[in-house]
């Protein structure tokens, strides 16, 4: 806990000045002798930096992966102008949205479940752990099968109660959320993990003072459990957030974006381009949704940090 | 010091193999001795690769002096670039297995292959082939498989028991739809899980646009002629959208494949499905009655003209660096020969007709194919718009799938293809965009 109030600093006085003075010093005398740094900066500027700053170059091109012409700001406008970008931008944000918000709902309260004093809690544990283990892919084969109207074993079982579900995967209105409730199904137990985490490191101080004061089980939920398993919230909320966006390969096994545009994604929207052999009109997809991530992410982090310092 | 001169030592050596090594790759076909060896790049898919040795086996029984090897790439657009890059470095096979129409000026066969035109290999071919093997007035290649059909295949012991003929006009086939419906089948199978077929309503109608506006292709390559606004064109987006809203689409047609589409149509559960003949010899192992069962009509139009459009078959090329060209020229003749088509079919049921003169199907050829012979020999054929324009917007099946689904209305569906076209065309580079 101290560790972590400690960390994001963002006030005055001596903290940032002690920072300052070890960073002088930390310069003064480095650990290895440079050389040693030589390997790690390689790497990293040839399969990072590099194809990073060239992805900003061929986003300004007309590219065929053999030669490039040079086309200024034409591929950001072209897909600007992608007509269904719209849609796209909607879609993402209504599944980043979506996927982070249940994650964070049902994983908090399988957290509070799982690290009660249950039976087989071990066993609950690995459960709901497992999906997470899972390839995504294997994932959205299996769940198109089980969605498939009539045949799939969601309808059967729907149909068995009298009612006649719909075409999950293949109706515009149904698409993009029934992959969204697979992706939460995946991703559930990740987000369960960080909650247990949390709440078991929440002292056990708290809930006697509760006890003392004769509070119910509700009042330790809402006055103990939730704001002291803000930490955790946070991860959760920032990881699948960021998940969310640039998700992609679950509607590309489910759906493919379709039926139509009614699911298609950001990356989807960009993956469709690299496969029409639009290299360069893809490239400058890339570059905006690094933009838009980082555009909806940083001042994200930094409001959500900032709630965790002053908690 | 040390150090560098044994760096360079080793530099050498690794120079010299290198050099040995390509030195023997180069000179090998000449150590096989009084025989010369064709290498043959072709398709990994199971007709292909079947064609191909059918035609390589036929080929060296009747020249037994020269040897065939084939090789193969995966196909689709990573064995575009495969083609495009061993063609751009030199190292291409001597003949090569590769698709005709607007894929093939993708090529740059001026610089890469081996003219063909007035040369006595092409004597064999039918002349209404050339076009979608020709590029900048020179011909390049020769039919390499059977055409095949784009249009309505359909089951013709349901036609059989209703009572129906094959419609001429939309109309004639609507009305169809409403007996087969009223009989309790489903008259249009629809599979829009796999996204591309959702396109046939669409590319299978261009006898019909072409029918209409004869220079439609040219027209809609200079960017003068659009989806939208030309009646005739919109006709195929009208289509798809008119089969949804009369309930003529099997039930789930979202998430329906391809092969679930194709078991539905074998086995009468659907009466018509909107489709290549190129799918059925594969069905035949399991479903033998597809041979007979299954027809194929062309989409009827509004207009007067009733016929198909065809997708041609695919080319053998030769590349510009053989070593061997008189072999090869050998060999490409015998593939645009009835000795050569001979050869296929005895190894492979033709989806459709032979491109080559006086090649004719086999008297067991499946029931689709000889329906696309009657359209040939009567002469209502076109080929497919891709055969005659590079351009080809690659949202097409997304949108035929919005508007075949009833999200999209048909014109505006027109509509958001021209400017996916536009992008393309942008995007190649072509004038006039």
């Amino acid at each position: 806990m101290t560790r972590q109030q400690a960390g994001p600093v963002t006030g005055p006085g001596p903290d940032s000045t002690a920072r300052h003075a070890r960073g002088a010093s930390a310069r003064r005398r480095a650990a290895y002798p440079y050389a040693m740094y030589l390997p790690a900066a390689v790497v990293y500027l040839v399969i990072f930096l590099i194809p990073t700053g060239m992805a900003f170059y061929f986003a300004l091109t007309r590219w065929t992966l053999f030669d490039s012409t040079f086309v200024g700001l034409d591929n950001f406008r072209d897909f600007l102008a992608e007509q269904n970008l719209r849609i796209g931008f909607q879609n993402t944000l209504f599944y980043a949205v979506v996927t982070s918000g249940l994650k964070v709902v049902l994983g908090l309260l399988l957290g509070v479940l799982l690290t009660s004093k249950l039976r087989l809690r071990g066993f609950l544990r690995s459960v709901v752990f497992f999906p997470v283990l899972v390839s995504t892919v294997a994932v959205g084969i299996t769940f198109s099968m089980l969605l498939a109207p009539d045949t799939g074993l969601v309808d059967k079982a729907l149909a068995l109660v009298g009612v006649s579900g719909p075409d999950w995967l293949g109706g515009a209105s149904t698409a993009l959320l029934s992959v969204a409730l697979v992706d939460v199904w995946k991703g559930v137990g990740l987000a369960t993990v960080i909650y247990i985490a949390g709440i078991l490191s929440i002292p056990q101080d708290y809930y006697q003072a509760v006890a003392v004061d004769g509070g119910t089980a509700w009042h330790r939920f809402r006055h103990v459990t939730l704001p002291l398993s803000w930490p955790a919230t946070y991860s959760v909320i920032i990881l699948s957030f960021i998940g969310g966006l640039r998700s992609f390969d679950l509607i590309w096994t489910m759906t493919r974006g379709g039926p139509g545009f009614t699911s298609d994604t950001i990356a989807s929207i960009i993956y469709k381009q690299y496969q029409a052999g639009f290299f360069g009109l893809s490239t400058a997809g890339n570059v905006l949704l690094f933009l838009m991530v980082t555009v909806i992410m940083v001042p994200l982090t930094y409001l959500l940090g900032k709630r965790q310092v002053t908690t | 010091m040390k150090t560098s001169h044994r760096a360079l030592g080793t530099a050498l050596a690794i120079l010299t193999t290198a050099t040995l090594a390509s030195c023997g790759s180069g000179s090998e076909p000449a150590a096989t001795g009084g025989t010369v060896t064709l290498s043959f790049m072709t398709g990994s898919d199971q007709a292909t690769v079947a064609t191909t040795k059918a035609l390589a086996d036929g080929f060296m029984k009747a020249n037994p002096t020269i040897k065939i090897t084939i090789e193969t790439q995966p196909g689709g657009s990573e064995g575009d670039n495969i083609v495009k890059t061993r063609l751009a470095t030199g190292e291409m096979t001597d003949v090569f297995w590769y698709n005709s129409g607007s894929l093939l000026q993708a090529l740059n066969p001026a610089q890469t292959m081996v003219d063909l035109s007035n040369d006595p290999v092409l004597a064999n071919v039918q002349t209404d082939y050339l076009p979608v093997v020709t590029n900048a007035g020179k011909v390049y290649g020769v039919p390499a498989a059977s055409a095949a059909g784009g249009g309505i295949l359909y089951n013709r012991k349901v036609y059989d028991q209703l009572g129906l003929s094959v419609p001429k006009t939309w109309a004639d086939f609507m009305a169809n739809n409403e007996k087969i419906k009223a009989a309790g089948i489903t008259p249009v199978i629809a599979t829009y899980k796999d996204t591309w077929t959702s396109q046939l309503m669409v590319l299978g109608d261009f006898f019909n646009v072409q029918a209409a506006v004869p220079d439609f292709a040219q027209q809609y390559t200079a960017g003068k002629a659009r989806f939208a606004s030309t009646p005739a064109a919109l006709e195929g987006f009208q289509h798809l959208a008119d089969v949804q809203a009369k309930g003529y689409l099997n039930k789930g047609f979202g998430s329906t494949t391809l092969d679930q589409g194709l078991k539905m149509l074998v086995e009468g559960k659907g009466a018509q499905y909107p489709m290549l003949t190129v799918l059925l010899p594969p069905l035949l192992a399991a479903n033998p009655q597809a041979a007979t069962d299954i027809g194929f009509f062309g989409i009827p139009g509004d207009g007067a003209a009733n016929g198909a459009t065809i997708w041609e078959p695919n080319a053998i090329y030769i590349a510009k660096t053989t070593k061997h060209l008189a072999e090869a020229k050998k060999f490409l003749a015998f593939v645009a020969s009835t000795a050569g088509t001979d050869a296929v079919s005895a190894a492979v049921q033709p989806t459709g007709p032979y491109r080559v003169k006086g090649a004719k199907l086999p008297d067991n050829a499946i029931q689709a194919a000889k329906d696309v012979q009657t359209y040939i020999d009567a002469g209502t054929i076109s080929p497919a718009l891709e055969f005659l324009s590079a351009i080809k917007g690659p949202s097409l099946e997304q949108i035929t799938v919005a508007v075949g689904s009833g999200i999209t209305k048909p014109a505006d569906g027109a509509a958001q293809y021209d400017q996916d076209v536009q992008k393309q065309a942008k995007q190649l580079g072509l004038p006039g965009w």
